[in-house]
């Protein structure tokens, strides 16, 4: 890949248009803010971010060759590895549902969407960066990324609010408008203008972009990385943790049972048909952290940040085929008789058998645990079959969590360890 | 008397629009129960059922799109050969030469966005509870459904032909190997022995059944066709049919009856 410096014109005209379109956004909320909400204040603080985006624009357009900080790039590249990465998402997610009345405020919202967009097109100067985040069968990615991102805060916002209603004693929002109206027109023309909106997006993106098409296909020459559609990057990236046989078809399979078998062990009748928090917190963690946390954050990190060998490359490093990651991890059997000054060898059933009982441990041992202590309510409103089957999805769920933890602390690679019947966790 | 009026009191109009024009309550309502297209909806539906910031509309967009994928999946046939002999070279010239070879391009990014909006709409139903009783059957549905689109563009990734589609199945493809008891390199494979015979080897297991070989090629291009243009979509459809009516049956889109 090339170097970063000599920023192309078009590039440099582009990010002009980009930022002057982040200007207009801009002076449309402080325009907002002075007449809507009447907040001068507001209005001079986005009037003030809008004239940075001006200038921003103003410096791309007359090609100054502004470009990204090298000691930025560096140090973030520095910071960055799969365990800082996959930290900071939990942190961040955790932060947004437990501060969520403070951070679905409009504004704050709009903070952060400004912050991503004044970086994310001054790391477009970054080649690096460019030419991954512009493959152009990634660009869904940036939209996912940006979708989820706003329909979660959208969600979030609206929770927020009707946890507010529920606290005063009124109905949630949706509650109030039980009044029915007539699908012609009020629903019919939704929908058409939905659809002409749509095809309007696609036929623009379909002109704008051309679809992908490499060199004919070849058993012989292997991509270096070889990749997955990007839809399946999160059970790819599992791969680092866990053998095929669990992060290709056992966790999906439970991935989907679990979302199928979901309505029947969701015994709580409230937060039906209107957005909550407060009255269903415990299966929005739950989902919000599978979906957003397990499922979108890494198939961010599967598409951008994995590499040649899926080595993990930071945003702004070139993708060195040849960068050497050593790996020395080690199973827990080894640990075990090397702590007693033996070597782990004989046969299966001895050599992994505190790695077995571990495994029969999580599995049978602590469900049971659970309902006793912290899961007592919901074992008792429940019942046996709808427990058991809810602790099964959730220690399922947990088990990549865990297994990370366990190879970031201690390179433990696997917990069980039996290549005789391929099977290893 | 104007066109319009002119052109609704012919009998060739009034053979196909049993009634007048949705003006008033009454025809509005008519409106709904004579077109085989608009009876999909109900006559009358909540107010919060139309609310932009309730629904995200994420589900009709699924739909539109797969409409969509369908109606420049049709077309594309007519194009497009699923052999190693013609397969790359007739995307080469939708590329290059046919006329209309945008039709790939919007049908590529129809099924990465539908991708997408089948995500989020799972997502809606899932923060406003709408999978609660009475609806529990219908969200098994979906997530079938949610499945089904997810293998349609597996399957669709394939058929370009080029180094992307066939490196990006074999990665997919081969954690197929893998499956317990069913993959020879799964675990348990090796417990199915009659008489010193693996039951289970590299040509009998289930990435040999999703590829029809033990390598991804041409019977893979063909298995993949077929499962891409007519198993899946068929499925699909059907289950589309299920899904909508049961939205229906009970009672909207979603809260409590």
């Amino acid at each position: 890949m090339h170097d970063s410096h000599g920023l192309s014109p078009s590039l440099q005209t582009g990010l002009g248009l980009f930022y002057f379109l982040v200007m207009l956004m801009n002076v449309g909320f402080a325009l907002y803010q002075q007449y809507e909400t009447k907040n001068k204040v507001q209005a001079m603080i986005w009037g003030a971010v809008a004239t940075v985006f001006g200038l921003h624009a103003v410096a791309y357009l007359a090609h100054f060759g502004w470009s990204i900080f090298p000691w930025l790039q560096n140090s973030i590249d520095y910071v960055m590895n799969p365990v800082s990465y996959f930290i900071l998402a939990v942190i961040g997610f955790s932060a947004l549902l437990y501060f969520r009345s403070f951070t679905t405020q409009p504004v704050v919202a709009w903070s952060i969407l400004n912050a991503t967009l004044w970086f994310g097109g001054l790391a477009m100067t970054n080649n690096n960066f460019k030419d991954i985040i512009t493959k152009p069968d990634n660009v869904p990615i940036v939209m996912l990324i940006f979708s989820v991102g706003f329909f979660t805060w959208l969600a979030l916002r609206k929770m927020v609010l009707n946890d507010e209603r529920i606290a005063r004693g009124e109905p949630p929002h949706e509650k109030a408008l039980e009044e029915k109206v007539l699908v012609w027109p009020d629903l019919v023309y939704t929908e058409l203008i939905a659809m002409v909106i749509c095809t309007l997006i696609l036929i623009v993106w379909a002109i704008v972009l051309k679809a992908p098409l490499e060199q004919p296909a070849s058993s012989a020459r292997i991509p270096n990385p070889s990749k997955a559609p990007w839809y399946f990057l999160g059970l790819q990236e599992m791969l680092v943790y866990f053998d095929p046989w669990m992060a290709g078809v056992v966790l999906p399979t439970f991935i989907i049972k679990g979302l199928i078998a979901l309505p029947y062990i969701d015994f709580n009748q409230k937060g039906n048909g209107y957005y909550t928090f407060k009255e269903r917190t415990f299966a929005i963690t739950t989902f919000l952290f599978g979906f957003v946390v397990l499922w979108c954050v890494l198939i961010v990190l599967g598409t951008f940040l994995r590499g040649p060998n899926w080595n993990f490359f930071g945003p702004f490093e070139s993708w060195d085929p040849h960068k050497n990651v050593p790996l020395n991890n080690v199973n827990l059997s080894e640990y075990f008789w090397h702590f007693f000054g033996m070597s782990a060898e004989g046969h299966w059933l001895v050599r992994e058998f505190p790695g077995l009982l571990f495994v029969f441990g999580y599995l049978f041992i602590l469900p049971p645990l659970l309902a006793k202590t912290i899961f007592r309510g919901f074992f008792i409103r429940m019942g046996f079959v709808r427990y058991m089957i809810l602790i099964t999805l959730i220690q399922f769920m947990a088990s990549l969590p865990i297994k990370m933890v366990l190879r970031w602390t201690c390179n433990l690679k696997y917990i069980v360890f039996i290549p005789e019947y391929f099977f290893n966790i | 008397m104007s066109i319009g009026d002119y052109i609704r009191n012919t009998q060739v109009w009034k053979s196909i629009f049993r009634h007048p024009a949705p003006r008033d309550r009454r025809n509005r309502v008519v409106v709904m129960l004579t077109n085989v297209f608009l009876h999909l909806h109900p006559v009358s539906v909540r107010k919060s059922g139309i609310e932009l910031s309730y629904t995200w509309c994420m589900g009709g967009i699924t739909f539109f799109l797969f409409l969509v994928e369908t109606v420049t999946g049709v077309l594309l046939m007519f194009y497009y050969r699923p052999t190693l002999e013609h397969a790359y070279n007739d995307i080469l010239s939708l590329r290059d030469v046919t006329t209309l070879g945008i039709l790939r391009e919007l049908h590529r990014w129809g099924a990465h966005a539908m991708v997408i909006t089948i995500w989020l709409h799972m997502y809606r139903v899932f923060l406003t509870g709408s999978y609660k009783p009475p609806r529990e059957f219908n969200w098994g549905v979906g997530v079938i459904l949610l499945v089904l689109t997810l293998l349609l563009s597996f399957t669709g990734y394939l058929l370009p032909w080029d180094q992307l589609a066939i490196w990006a199945i074999t990665v997919g493809s081969n954690m197929a190997r893998a499956t317990p008891i069913m993959g020879y390199e799964g675990p348990g494979s090796k417990l199915l022995v009659i008489g010193g015979v693996e039951l289970i080897h590299s040509g009998s297991d289930a990435r040999f059944l999703l590829l029809g070989g033990r390598f991804v090629g041409e019977t893979t291009l063909l298995r993949f066709y077929v499962l891409h243009c007519v198993a899946l979509p068929l499925a699909a459809a059907l289950l589309i049919a299920i899904h909508f009516w049961r939205v229906r049956k009970d009672g909207g889109i979603s809260g409590a009856l």
